[in-house]
């Protein structure tokens, strides 16, 4: 077989002759700052608003006209709201607010060290099972079989073992969290695999290695940072919800769920003592929501072009 | 006799289908069955037929993408479809591969500049960072982008714009033979032609082999030497450039052309309607694959499977009702 030669002219009439196009490259459109946040997506900036407040308010708790949320004055119990009370007391005379404040340190303490935790155990295994075959299915079954209980139940289940305190609530939660970002993220490294460029990447000689942190895992990073704000709104609550029924944190340490339940037997006459600390998890459920909402809207790789 | 920079020799792939409660395998997909093909250096082989015949199963597996059913590939003498993939490695540098969808191609994480520096760094190309940076801005310049692109993110260029970076990342590992899956097909008409022109002038300056798989047989007349038409995991017809277009000889070939259209309102051409869809390469038909649809098939094409034969200079087709110019070969290397 010989090389063959320069191509034999065809009849040019029957082809389309392009004129060439001029290189134009698009503008780079300049980075936006907080003011194109709060203009682009403002339900977003007052997510992280709200968000920002009860930061300033766990870290300067000490400072904000509070006193010791765990001293007892039998003599001042259940008062309303007042001057000296603003969200009254309880029915051991401790006084709420202080009590509110320091437990938004538990919530968002437990809320962000869940979302951490779940996100990096979810991101290996998720990894892990996306790309080894054979430890897909075996991965996949006990995730099914962890998922079919529900996250709450699991959590007191595994608080049943243990003492009540910050790190095993936290730990408890974590465990019943990893299945969906495990899940999720065994997805997307799916979808990812089939992308023409990995394909590229392994023509192109890339090692597993690289192949996994160059291509696979920044691109499961975006709806992974999604997921853990959900989680960390999800793990708020079920903190909450373990306080209250005595299962989480011990009930001397003031968390909002311990302070509802503390509330729970005078709800009638007195429902001060469960309003606020109430109202405080919605608020703060609603901002990390509202953050993943507007992270969800702005990492997502169709809309990529606005960023 | 000059060695052909590329052999693929009787390749299949089947996937098998899996199913039912326990897993089990109840069928197979016969993607490729039984292709055989050879790319001379500097030389363009196109590989057209209908979505789903099997096309891009092929250039994947050249690429060994997924292992093999069976077959081999053997690239400038040298058998590589039965090599570990840490043996492979070095060798992929001679193949490369430029996609259809240039949006997907791209990883949309890293910058122009770790695309493109990718191969360089991992075939060890080049050592030095000042090296491997005038290698990259001589690539962009060459696929006529500015070199001061290099440090955008691929979201940042244009379809055509990025199918000319996919190409100079193809460029960058300085292959043998470029694998163009669809490259133009995902293009406007004049980008398309502009990548073509490109794809053509890199041929002539670096002596490139291009396996062009297309359905476009417009844009593959314009730019082949040769073309190989594939119908259902076979190759049904192939041959010299000329010999195809001026001459077909399977009916399927000729269905394919009278398809194509032609600018000229004036021109009035006997087109070949096939009728019915293509059947399922899960269960294809017995005989000749193409019987089910074949406007000419006769008793023996639905039982007995055509060879590919001589009917010309290098050119080889396989149907029963063909006259023969030559001796039989079934498996022929032109």
């Amino acid at each position: 077989m010989n090389p063959p030669g320069p191509l034999p002219p065809i009849d040019e009439s029957r082809l389309a002759v392009a004129p060439d196009l001029p290189d134009i490259l698009p503008a780079r459109k300049p980075r936006k700052g907080l003011l194109g946040l709060i203009r682009n997506n403002p339900a977003m900036a007052f997510g992280v608003f709200l968000l920002l407040v009860m930061l300033f308010l766990a870290i300067f708790a000490p400072f904000l006209g509070t006193v010791d949320p765990t001293s007892l004055s039998p003599s001042r119990r259940t008062r309303l709201p007042s001057e000296a009370y603003w969200f009254g007391t309880d029915m051991l005379g401790r006084d709420i607010y202080s009590r509110v404040l320091y437990g938004t340190r538990v919530s968002l303490t437990v809320g962000f060290s869940v979302a951490v935790l779940a996100s990096i155990a979810g991101l290996v295994i998720g990894l892990v099972s996306g790309m080894v075959r054979w430890a897909d299915s075996l991965i996949m079954r006990m995730i099914d079989g962890m998922m079919s209980i529900p996250p709450i139940l699991l959590a007191i289940a595994l608080m049943a073992l243990t003492r009540g305190s910050m790190q095993n609530v936290i730990i408890a939660i974590t465990v019943a969290e990893i299945p969906r970002v495990a899940r999720l993220v065994r997805g997307v490294v799916l979808t990812l695999r089939e992308q023409p460029y990995v394909d590229g990447a392994i023509a192109a000689g890339t090692r597993m290695p690289r192949l996994i942190f160059r291509h696979i895992l920044p691109n499961t990073l975006a709806p992974m940072i999604v997921q853990a704000t959900y989680i960390c709104a999800s793990a708020m609550i079920v903190e909450a919800i373990l306080s209250f029924i005595g299962a989480g944190i011990p009930p001397t340490v003031p968390t909002w769920g311990n302070i509802m339940a503390d509330g729970r037997t005078l709800w009638q006459v007195r429902p001060h003592i469960i309003v606020f600390p109430a109202i405080f998890l919605s608020v703060t459920v609603l901002a990390v929501n509202l953050v993943g909402d507007g992270l969800r809207d702005a990492l997502d790789p169709r809309m990529a072009k606005r960023l | 006799m000059n060695q052909p920079i590329l052999a693929v020799n009787d390749l299949r792939k089947h996937f098998p289908i899996r199913g039912g409660i326990l897993s089990g395998v109840t069928g197979h997909v016969f993607a490729v069955d039984g292709v055989s093909f050879s790319i001379a250096k500097g030389e363009t082989l196109s590989l057209v037929g209908e979505s789903g015949c099997g096309k891009s199963t092929v250039g994947k597996a050249i690429l060994r993408l997924f292992d093999l059913t069976s077959g081999q590939v053997v690239l400038d003498g040298q058998r590589i479809d039965d090599l570990s993939p840490s043996a492979l490695r070095p060798l992929r540098q001679r193949i490369q591969v430029v996609f259809q969808d240039p949006f997907s191609s791209l990883n949309p994480r890293m910058r122009v500049r770790d695309i493109l520096a990718e191969p360089i760094t991992n075939f060890g190309l080049l050592k030095t960072r000042t090296e491997i940076d005038a290698r990259l801005r001589a690539l962009m310049a060459k696929v006529g982008l500015p070199p001061d692109a290099i440090d955008r993110w691929p979201h940042e260029f244009s379809g055509g714009q990025r199918q000319r970076i996919g190409i100079a990342r193809a460029l960058a590992a300085e292959p043998d033979l470029i694998i163009c899956d669809e490259a133009v097909s995902a293009l406007d008409v004049s980008v398309k032609a502009q990548i073509v022109n490109l794809l053509c002038d890199l041929q002539q300056e670096l002596g490139l082999a291009l396996l062009f798989i297309s359905h476009d047989l417009a844009i593959v007349e314009h730019m082949t030497h040769r073309v190989a038409v594939m119908y259902l995991g076979k190759i049904v017809e192939k041959g010299p450039r000329e010999a195809i277009f001026a001459n077909p000889q399977h009916p399927y070939t000729k269905a394919l052309l009278s398809a194509v259209p032609v600018p000229d309102p004036e021109i009035r051409r006997e087109r070949i309607i096939l009728r019915g869809d293509v059947p399922s390469p899960i269960n294809p038909p017995k005989g000749c694959r193409f019987n089910t649809r074949c406007p000419y098939a006769v008793d023996r094409c639905r039982s007995e499977e055509p060879a590919l034969r001589m009917v010309g200079n290098q050119h080889v087709a396989a149907c029963h009702l063909i006259e023969t110019a030559g001796e039989p070969s079934g498996t022929d290397n032109a």
